[in-house]
């Protein structure tokens, strides 16, 4: 890449999203609207998928407000409430798990600490390890893939070998095995956080082949295509075809998966929690709670579906808009 | 979609196991649709074997007593077993020259001839101790159980590179050096050649003791003091399938699967003071998940719990709700507690012990535990109520089930002050990831800790690594484990079966270490040596209390509870109490059943 390149070619190829728009609205409709526009339409009318939309953003506010709700509604996800619990049976005293104006979805056998307060902080966890892990995924992914699928040869074999191979990598098993040998302290951080820091590592480099894959197979369709092949006769440098050209034809398919990834990531949170290798007590996750419900399930069954419910409508909104996304990004893809 | 998927794969589970449990219970019945024919339930009451025998008249000869578990035996070896069920199981293939008597509550835990004509004569200072076997005792092939038969069932304690895993006080005893090498080592030709014990004649055995032990006939009393057959012994396979000396013999066994036990008609009740022998058969079935153990007890399918820890939250719960006749609350003899290793800094100050104990919720502890009921009383001091010179809850040096039972942030904040922490400081807090209430128990501690200014960080190691984790005084300085979360249960009940190991500095070990608080303490040592030399009860009694004051006096333990359970008895079940002599268990030996047939 050099200087005097640099603008020819912002002449000469049109950019993409333009050029983008272009091909999706086809002959009849030739205004200039921009992909993003297209987009946003399209996705206005599906009303399931802006629903979803709407409940992902809630559960953004929610797990960032956690301490200010919970400060409001007088209660503490560590605090103990033992005068709730009955001591013969270590369950709520009251209905519904011990339902009151005070706890409004009922408190915990044994401890007695606010459900509610305890599944707000549980979104903390689950967002951040979910919505991070997949920013790692998609960083990693899409680099190496872009990589792959524009240079081939032996760097898009190596790099699809490795691929492979993380996709066969027993991840669940790894991710135990990983955090029992974790120290307590490390890089500053201690307790919970090394467990969040290692989870989002992690989850997010197992996760990335899945993206990887998708981006190496549009880069391999997109580097054929003319606009590219007059960039480079132009002269364009590799890395400017890279990121100037492929790059943003991309951001489509990058987008649906990031979306898609998030709620199965958030899902391995939970499973990790569940299995006690996630976050430690007295830390609020929804798969730990999940777990703990178990021993409680005919006793105290709300225990159990509060958090449960929880993970199901967040994994749901996730799916519809991450679904809806895909339906108004690439009107192509088959139902 | 995790919740759908786990609760979907619980219901299969539960209905799988509601279809097993029905299978099995038809096949039980054989097809006789014989539904009580007796009372509609027959259950005895609440509590009403515990310490107290219930519904003895109604036992009847005969029929399958049904064990159930969700654990299997350490190993069925009487040489290397080491679970308190195994020790109380093993009477029924296994008979000692003395054992603990067949008798309800406290007594117990008292000593009674079996093999043997009557107790020890003992002399020369309580360093000989003399038995007598009795006559008509007989293997199960006929063969009667020669003094020498006890001598290789004792030697094979010193063969611990293959027989490990059981209690070894009888080889620290008779054998202090360690100069014997054990029976496969033994290159005289009888393979006898422990020289602590001599076998005048086929009847008469004499234990020669280096030392005098005030609680070697109690040592004498467990299993692993069982006599074995050198032609039967199948080293380290015996556990697979013991030569039974007692009135029943192994017809099979699949380990974690199950057992089973037929009477070994060569057993004469006229050699036997002690078992009843009721029930033809007895049975075990393992399983794999303690909740559907429970369900499988409150449907009556099966007629006590083999393991004897209590139910679990979920059966315990409806057991308590709609079938209180058939429970007992016994205490179990073992204490819960914290321990401070006093490697780590700062447990090295007393005062600094001091805060966690004061500054800890007890009632939050005892109800993490499963509350008064299921967990049992606000434990105040080291020393188990079943063990003599215990005082149980009327000795409390710290008031922890009195005025500070909700803990005390001013005088915690004191001793932090006295300490030199006036600000609290930060520590980790070891607990075994495979006991949930233990981890309740943490986080109770961690929670109460925080109000003093003391930030605690729980963690979770693998609960099958005990030894090598938080037994290695190494690895517990190096993890930085100021509190570590244990229970222990006496061997057998006095404070050297029940303490030493725990408090006695010569037990301080390199790995399988359990005097974790490291108490290198002159005069408890003292203590323990004049406890072993000192032969009367009276005096025995008093320095156990004298021990435990000096135990609590250090501040190296937070206990939580004098541990009870709840322990579960069918409709069926017969001549049942509990027993201190087994940590408050029901004594196996000998409950009969009321409907043979059942």
């Amino acid at each position: 890449m050099t200087a005097p390149l640099h603008e020819p070619t912002a002449e000469a190829a049109p950019s993409a999203a333009e050029e983008a728009s272009v091909a999706t609205s086809g002959a009849k409709a030739v205004q200039g609207r921009s992909l993003g526009r297209i987009a946003w339409e399209r996705l206005k009318r599906d009303k399931l998928a802006l629903t979803g939309g709407i409940v992902v953003l809630l559960l953004v506010v929610v797990a960032l407000l956690a301490p200010v709700i919970t400060s409001l509604l007088g209660q503490d996800p560590n605090e103990y409430h033992e005068n709730l619990i009955d001591p013969l049976f270590g369950t709520p005293t009251g209905s519904l798990g011990g339902v009151s104006g005070d706890h409004l979805l009922g408190v915990e056998p044994v401890n007695g600490r606010d459900i509610l307060a305890r599944v707000l902080y549980g979104a903390r966890i689950s967002l951040l390890v979910g919505f991070l892990s997949a920013v790692v995924a998609v960083i990693l992914g899409t680099v190496l893939g872009i990589l792959a699928g524009f240079f081939g040869g032996w760097v898009d074999s190596l790099i699809s070998r490795v691929m492979d191979g993380l996709l066969a990598f027993p991840q669940l098993l790894f991710i135990i095995a990983l955090v029992s040998v974790m120290p307590n302290d490390m890089l500053g951080l201690t307790g919970s956080n090394v467990r969040v820091f290692v989870m989002i590592l992690v989850i997010g480099f197992f996760g990335w082949p899945y993206i990887g894959r998708v981006v190496r197979g549009q880069t391999l369709s997109l580097r054929e295509r003319e606009y590219v092949e007059a960039a480079r006769s132009l002269g364009a440098g590799r890395l400017y075809i890279l990121f100037k050209e492929l790059l943003p034809n991309l951001v489509a398919p990058i987008v649906v998966y990031t979306t898609m990834m998030i709620p199965t990531n958030i899902l391995t949170e939970a499973a990790l929690s569940f299995l006690g290798v996630g976050v430690k007590p007295p830390t609020a996750s929804w798969g730990q709670m999940l777990s703990s419900a178990i021993d409680y399930y005919e006793s105290d069954p709300m225990y159990m579906v509060v958090p449960g419910v929880a993970i199901f409508i967040t994994v749901l909104a996730f799916n519809l808009f991450g679904d809806g996304i895909r339906d108004a990004l690439d009107p192509k893809a088959s139902r | 979609m995790t919740t759908q998927r786990t609760s979907g794969r619980r219901k299969q589970a539960l209905a799988a196991a509601v279809a097993v449990a029905a299978l099995l219970t038809t096949a039980a019945c054989g097809g006789g649709g014989d539904d009580d024919k007796g009372s509609s339930s027959g259950a005895a009451g609440f509590d009403a074997a515990n310490n107290k025998v219930a519904q003895a008249s109604a036992a009847k000869k005969g029929g399958t007593l049904k064990f159930g578990a969700a654990q299997d035996a350490d190993s069925w070896d009487t040489t290397r077993g080491y679970y308190g069920m195994m020790w109380n199981f093993a009477r029924y293939y296994s008979r000692q020259l003395v054992t603990n008597k067949a008798e309800p509550g406290a007594a117990g835990a008292e000593i009674t001839p079996d093999l043997a004509t009557a107790t020890a004569k003992v002399t020369d200072d309580g360093k000989t101790y003399t038995y007598t076997l009795r006559d008509g005792v007989t293997w199960e092939d006929g063969k009667p159980i020669t003094s020498k038969d006890v001598k290789y069932g004792i030697e094979r304690v010193w063969a611990q590179d293959v027989l490990s895993g059981g209690p070894t006080y009888l080889k620290d005893v008779l054998d202090p050096k360690g100069e014997y090498k054990g029976p496969y080592k033994d290159t005289s030709a009888d393979k006898l050649g422990l020289k602590a014990i001599d076998t005048p004649d086929d009847k008469t055995i004499v234990f020669h003791l280096p030392q005098a032990n005030s609680d070697f006939e109690e040592m004498l009393a467990l299993v692993s003091a069982s006599p074995v057959r050198q032609d039967m012994d199948t080293k380290a396979k015996y556990g697979l399938k013991p030569f039974s000396s007692g009135p029943y013999k192994f017809a099979s066994y699949s380990p974690g699967k199950d057992l089973k036990l037929v009477r070994n008609t060569s057993w004469k009740q006229a050699s036997d003071p002690l078992r009843k022998a009721y029930p033809d058969e007895i049975t075990i079935k393992f399983f794999s998940d303690a909740n559907q153990l429970d369900q499988r007890l409150l449907n009556g399918d099966l007629d006590l719990d083999l393991n004897q820890t209590g139910m679990s939250p979920q059966g315990r719960t409806t057991a308590l709700k709609q079938h209180k006749a058939n429970l007992d609350n016994p205490v179990s003899g073992y204490v819960r507690y914290a321990v401070f290793p006093q490697s780590v800094k700062p447990f090295d100050n007393v005062e600094c012990r001091k805060a966690v104990i004061l500054g800890a919720d007890h009632v939050s502890l005892q109800t993490a535990r499963g509350g008064p009921v299921a967990g049992g009383d606000i434990g105040t001091n080291m020393l188990p109520p079943s063990v003599p010179g215990a005082e149980g809850q009327k000795y409390d040096p710290y008031k922890l089930a009195g005025d500070n039972k909700n803990g005390n942030v001013a005088d915690a904040k004191a001793a932090l002050k006295a300490c030199g922490q006036p600000n609290g400081f930060k520590t980790t807090i070891a607990v075994r990831n495979n006991k949930p209430v233990e981890v309740a128990t943490a986080q109770s501690l961690q929670a109460s800790l925080k109000k003093i200014g003391i930030t605690a960080e729980i963690d979770q190691y693998d609960g099958s690594q005990t030894a090598g984790i938080i037994g290695s005084p190494s690895n517990v300085k190096t993890k930085g484990y100021g509190i570590i979360i244990m229970g222990w249960g006496p061997d057998f009940p006095s404070v050297q079966g029940f303490g030493l190991p725990l408090w006695n500095s010569k037990y301080i070990a390199q790995s399988g270490n359990n005097n974790y608080a490291l108490i290198n303490d002159k005069t408890i040592d003292g203590l323990f040596s004049s406890y072993v030399t000192t032969l009367d009860d009276a005096g025995k009694t008093k320095i156990a209390t004298e021990i435990n004051h000096k135990v609590m006096e250090g501040a190296y333990y937070l206990p939580f509870v004098f541990e009870r359970f709840i322990n579960w008895r069918s409709d069926n079940l017969a001549n049942v109490y509990t027993t201190d002599g087994y940590s408050g268990q029901y004594d196996f030996v000998n409950l009969g059943l009321k409907n043979p047939k059942k």
